[in-house]
């Protein structure tokens, strides 16, 4: 496995290096940065599935970094995770072939496609790394690389804004993530993380709490959790669409792959408020993510917050797994992590899609917003079509990919009654509320992005003059069509390795049987079988339209216009509007949405009678940027307003500074 | 294998043909009750019949999921119609979906239907699509807690299990959750079939339309399909209603005298049902469609209070 | 409620039957459908009301049909909301000059076979609005009409009669 981790970084650094050698010619650097990271990541993938089955990899080099040097190793969790990366990895790649050509000209494409390469790169080599250096170092280098991704648009005024946001919140992170892993080095006395299982478990409870919420906030924070999100709707609408596709397919698991090694490796089986804890945040962020969702008219920032509600859905599965390792039910939580992992790979494979299909719809109208698309299936067939599949498989519909991860979300939440503890019960009862509110809220989020973008009449010029995009593109998104489909059919496929991999990571076997022919969860509990499912709609879909047919139906049809009481115009102007098709949600949620109406109406100069035009904004306002972030950074300036009286400029005053310093210094360590 | 195909086959005919009768009792049912004679229990079979012999009119800016919905709505009904326990509890097909697989079987339909609303490009459309995916939303939460309630006391997800268990323990039906969990899913029936108080089936204003918004625009052989899938489901709901919580009469093993006697029983219990739901159509008048989620929450509290009471009350 | 539930027992089914009607009042003028469709059609018709510009007298007496003493759906027959859903058109009203083209518009959304019936003097021949400067015509100007039913307005029990002697129907 060494030669293969060597093949792969060889060709994210030829796709890195090369692509800044060969930057006077655009073409020419743009693709040697995309093929490299292609071939990279088709490495990366052969690597992934090798350490799944079973293969070995111990890297040392000991001087490149303080302090134990560069530690790389690979365990099932930590290939699956490499599986996870290169499966958003390989399309976004090809994806990129075609996506970039726009950029030729107005933005560096030598440094997109650097930068590119040290991310993913960085990506893979995070859940690698096997002590706290390497992991911090190679988490820094992940943030910065996709910062400057972020940033590639830097003449836009709200691009720069996201990457502020993104930059601040990242770092704080960086911050949390750095204050646990030396408080556990400190208690542990090691930094490997091989040897922290082990010795975790004679820490104190204070300690072990302390480090599990740090730890906590800083993967919770890379993960988008409410209410640590505020830079996911910024940065992922910002960054080109390849970016961030793989930042919101990708980059957040990793905050899900650090919250599964705290809480099952390094920190072990805790009290239940941690468990209880994720849960909840789990919920909150799966029904606050969607109902954020729900109102927005940017293609992009919506699907930027259901990455955050399926950020939930993955929390709720995690968190369930903690519950149920605190209450000694080991089966029962390998399940419910099994569910979260395979939520995991689901959610990397179609969000992935979504992203890169509103990217080519963004190629093709240069907008973003949905209130000007419209009637883009007869002009974009074939990317209709793929974003269709993305869709149904987003909302968890049958016979996709998110039906079989969500069921099985479900079927561990509902298995809990095994547990005898009132309160316990009665959250994770909460918990399957808000995951079956949140899959409901879903699909009427994507009836609602696919109506308004692809169906009825286009709303804009742009739209009316939109044109398929370039192949490299569809066929991107086509792998990733084909992958929903397969995972969804064919679960083994993912249940076979993932559960292996929690039964290395927490010595649980699943509480659960499968096949190909059915997933049965707990001796009978509950039972499912895409195969049978998939191949029963698709036999009734062929044989129910050939049915009138056989006994003579009348088979004309006619095309006429609209139904339209008889009016003798059908323009965009009737049809409904995202707004609108909001609207009932706005009404029902509006303690959360404390919408904001204005009517501004310009009248004729003659006379109050005519009216020239009348516009109508109901925009919601983001209640947790209002009562939480902006009262925390008003303290945080006026403290440093206060600090500012330490600069008086004066050199003698700092020398006295210095004096004080070292003096306290000599007393403390003498 | 015979005896396993036959049975599948009984339940898809059972679904596919008696869903329109079932429709007709329920409007026969009300006209009655509005004193006058109403047409034959038979009139919504001559409907569909004359759907099936007209040209269909076209929107010409749709699309394919226009065609696509009809047929796909259909798909997931009689799909569902084989994993539903209809006459007994070893149905062959059960294996394929519990009760959570068969809920997100239906909203696959709603899904695609809700698609063809927004399709023609009508504010009709947009308006019917927007406030069925809305009201679908809003109950899911029931549903699933529902089944929570259901499958804490039966120790399963499985319908098939569920009915089992209910049988083998009579005194589970007067259970106070089990009646609590019983009215929640009753509200839901109401909701997701488009029945008063939540929605009117036989409104002509559109602005008062939920279900028939969306299929303004659909004639001919489609609107049959339309139709005839919104009848299957109303008959597969009635059927969940009367063999998860009143498993009288269902076959326990597969004998023809279990399932004629599983037949009968099932015509009796929707029967009532339909009676009841004309009952309930003629006595409520239809809430204002921002008072409908009220109305779901609170059948959302008694799902919710379904559960708890299973957990304190073992 | 409990009243309610009381009104409704106590209340009997009041339907009556249909009474044959003058011979001059229904005027059967063509048959613009072939004979199976009239028999399908028989059995199960959805009718959708249009109002070319009438005065809603004729409009009452249709309303009249939905009560319990004319029942119109024991025919088989059912009002819908849009055309595309019916089988029938049901026209009132002289054709004014504004509704000429959405009459038309309605017509051409209605799908095959169908068939038109007028009602009222209106409908046939423009009634006491005749020669007036917002008026197009009568309905047989602007559609293809299978049967009229003369008054004004006709009684529901004749209106009823045209539809069905429209269909070649007995009552």
């Amino acid at each position: 496995m060494l030669d293969l981790l060597l093949v792969t970084l060889a060709c994210f650094s030829a796709g890195a290096v090369g692509a800044l050698a060969t930057a006077p010619w655009m073409n020419l650097s743009r693709l040697v940065g995309n093929a490299g990271a292609l071939l990279g990541a088709l490495g990366a993938f052969a690597l992934g599935l090798a350490g799944l089955v079973g293969g070995n990899l111990q890297l040392n080099i000991p001087d490149l970094l303080p302090i134990g040097g560069v530690a790389l190793g690979v365990d099932r969790l930590s290939a699956f995770f490499v599986v996870v990366i290169a499966a958003g990895a390989i399309p976004a790649a090809l994806y990129a072939l075609g996506y970039t050509r726009e950029y030729a000209g107005k933005h560096s494409l030598a440094r997109m496609g650097f930068a590119f390469n040290v991310f993913i790169a960085a990506m893979i080599l995070v859940v690698l790394a096997r002590n706290v250096l390497t992991f911090l170092f190679l988490w820094e280098a992940m943030s910065l690389a996709s910062y400057f991704l972020v940033m590639t648009e830097h003449e836009r005024e709200d691009t720069v804004r996201a990457g502020w946001v993104y930059f601040v919140m990242t770092h704080a992170g960086f911050a949390a993530l750095f204050l646990g892993f030396l408080l556990l080095t400190r208690a542990t006395g090691t930094m490997d993380f091989a040897d922290w299982g082990a010795a975790a478990a004679k820490l104190d409870p204070t300690s072990r709490n302390l480090i599990f919420v740090l730890l906590a906030l800083g993967f919770g924070s890379k993960a988008g959790v409410i209410p640590l999100h505020v830079w996911l709707p910024r940065a992922h609408p910002a960054a080109p669409s390849h970016v961030s596709a793989l930042m919101s397919g990708v980059m957040i698991k990793l905050g899900v792959y650090g919250i599964a090694r705290v809480a099952f490796d390094w920190l072990g089986a805790g009290p239940a408020w941690w468990g209880g804890a994720i849960l909840v945040v789990g919920a909150v962020s799966a029904v606050l993510g969607v109902l954020y969702a729900l109102v927005e008219h940017d293609l992009k920032r919506l699907l930027a917050y259901h990455s955050v509600e399926n950020i939930g859905i993955i929390m709720l599965g995690l968190g369930g797994g903690m519950l149920f390792q605190t209450s000694h039910l080991p089966g029962l939580a390998a399940l419910a992590l099994v569910a979260g992992l395979y939520h995991t790979l689901n959610h990397a494979v179609f969000k992935s899609l979504l992203f890169m299909g509103a990217g080519a719809i963004l190629h093709a109208t240069h907008t973003r917003n949905m209130e000007e698309m419209g009637g883009l299936i007869k002009r974009m067939p074939q990317t209709a079509a793929l974003f269709l599949v993305g869709s149904v498989a987003i909302a968890a519909l049958p016979p996709l990919n998110g039906f079989i991860s969500e069921w099985l979300t479900f079927q561990s939440l509902l298995l809990s009654f095994q547990i005898s503890a009132h309160t316990v019960n009665l959250i994770f009862a909460l918990g399957v509320a808000a995951l079956a509110l949140t899959s409901g809220l879903a699909a009427a989020c994507f009836v609602k992005a696919f109506g308004i973008t692809f169906l009825a009449l286009p709303r804009s010029e742009s739209a009316a003059h939109a044109r398929e995009v370039e192949w490299t593109m569809r066929a991107a998104m086509a792998l990733l069509a084909l992958a929903c489909i397969v995972l969804g059919v064919a679960p083994p496929l993912t249940l076979a390795p993932l559960e292996a991999t929690v039964f290395d990571l927490m010595g649980g076997l699943a509480d659960m049987r499968f096949d190909w022919n059915a997933v049965v969860a707990h001796d009978g509990f509950g039972w499912v079988a895409p195969l049978w499912i998939a191949l029963g709609l698709v036999a009734f879909l062929v044989a129910i339209p050939l049915a009138p047919r056989l006994i003579g139906a009348n088979n004309r049809r006619r095309y006429y216009e609209t139904w339209g009481c008889g009016r003798a115009l059908q323009t965009a102007r009737f049809e409904y509007t995202a707004t609108a098709f909001a609207n009932p949600f706005k009404r029902v949620f509006a303690l959360l949405y404390r919408p904001v109406k204005e009517l501004d109406i310009e009248f004729h100069p003659e006379s109050r009678y005519f009216v020239r035009t009348i516009a109508y904004y109901n925009e919601g306002r983001l209640i947790f940027e209002d009562a939480l972030y902006r009262p925390l950074l008003r303290m945080i300036q006026a403290l440093a307003r206060e600090a500012r009286v330490l600069q008086s400029g004066n050199v003698h005053g700092y020398l006295v500074y210095i004096l004080v310093a070292l003096v306290a210094l000599l007393i403390l360590t003498v | 294998m015979l005896t396993e195909i036959t049975i599948e086959l009984l339940q898809l005919l059972m679904v596919m043909l008696g869903s329109p009768l079932l429709v007709g009792v329920i409007r026969k049912a009300k006209a009655r009750l509005q004193g006058r004679r109403g047409a034959s229990i038979c009139q919504p079979y001559a409907d569909l019949r004359k759907l099936l012999t007209k040209e269909m009119v076209i929107p010409e800016n749709t699309s394919w999921i226009f065609r696509f919905t009809p047929y796909l709505l259909a798909t997931t009904m009689l799909l569902s119609a084989l994993i539903v326990p209809v006459l007994t509890t070893r149905t062959p097909l059960g294996f394929m979906g519990n009760i959570i697989a068969l809920m997100y079987l239906f909203l696959l339909g709603t899904f695609f239907l809700a698609l063809a609303g927004l399709d023609a490009g009508s504010a009709f459309g947009g308006m019917g699509s927007s406030r069925e995916v809305a009201i679908a939303a809003l109950a899911e939460p029931t549903v699933l807690i529902a089944i929570f309630g259901i499958a804490l006391r039966a120790g399963t997800t499985s319908l098939d299990g569920i009915i089992a268990r209910s049988v083998a323990d009579p005194l589970l039906m007067l259970n106070a959750g089990h009646l609590l969990a019983f009215f929640a899913f009753f509200i839901v029936t109401l909701a997701e079939t488009g029945r008063l108080p939540v929605d009117n089936p036989t409104t002509h204003l559109e602005l008062t339309m939920i279900h028939e918004a969306m299929i303004l625009e659909y004639s001919g052989r489609l609107l049959a399909f339309v139709e005839w899938a919104a009848g299957m489901k109303l008959f597969l709901f009635l059927t969940l209603l009367s063999n998860l919580f009143f498993p009288w009469g269902v076959a326990l093993a597969n004998t023809p005298v279990a399932l004629f006697t599983a037949f009968l029983a099932l015509a009796v219990k929707l029967l009532l049902f339909a009676g009841a739901i004309a009952l309930v159509e003629t006595l409520v008048a239809k809430l204002r469609l921002f008072r409908v989620p009220e109305l779901l929450a609170g059948s959302f509290t008694v799902a919710l209070l379904a559960v708890v009471t299973a957990f304190f009350i073992k | 409620m409990a009243s309610l539930i009381k009104h409704i027992w106590k209340t009997p089914v009041v339907t009556e039957a249909l009474r044959p009607g003058a011979d001059t009042e229904i005027e059967v003028i063509a048959r613009h459908i072939d004979d199976g469709a009239r028999k399908r059609l028989g059995r199960s018709l959805h009718i959708r009301q249009v109002d070319a510009g009438s005065c809603n007298g004729c409009e009452l007496e249709i309303g009249a049909l939905n009560n319990p003493y004319y029942d119109l759906e024991r025919f088989g027959m059912h009002f819908v909301a849009s055309p595309r859903h019916a089988d029938c058109l049901l026209v009132t009203g002289p054709v004014t000059r504004n509704m000429a083209d959405p009459l038309k518009r309605t017509y051409d959304a209605t799908p095959a076979p169908k068939i038109v019936v007028a009602v009222g003097d209106c409908a046939h021949d423009c009634g006491v609005f005749a020669g007036g400067y917002a008026v197009v015509g009568p309905v047989s100007a602007i559609l293809p009409v299978d049967a009229v039913v003369r008054g004004c307005p006709p009684e529901p029990r004749a209106i009823l009669l045209g539809i069905l002697a429209a269909l070649e129907r007995r009552a």
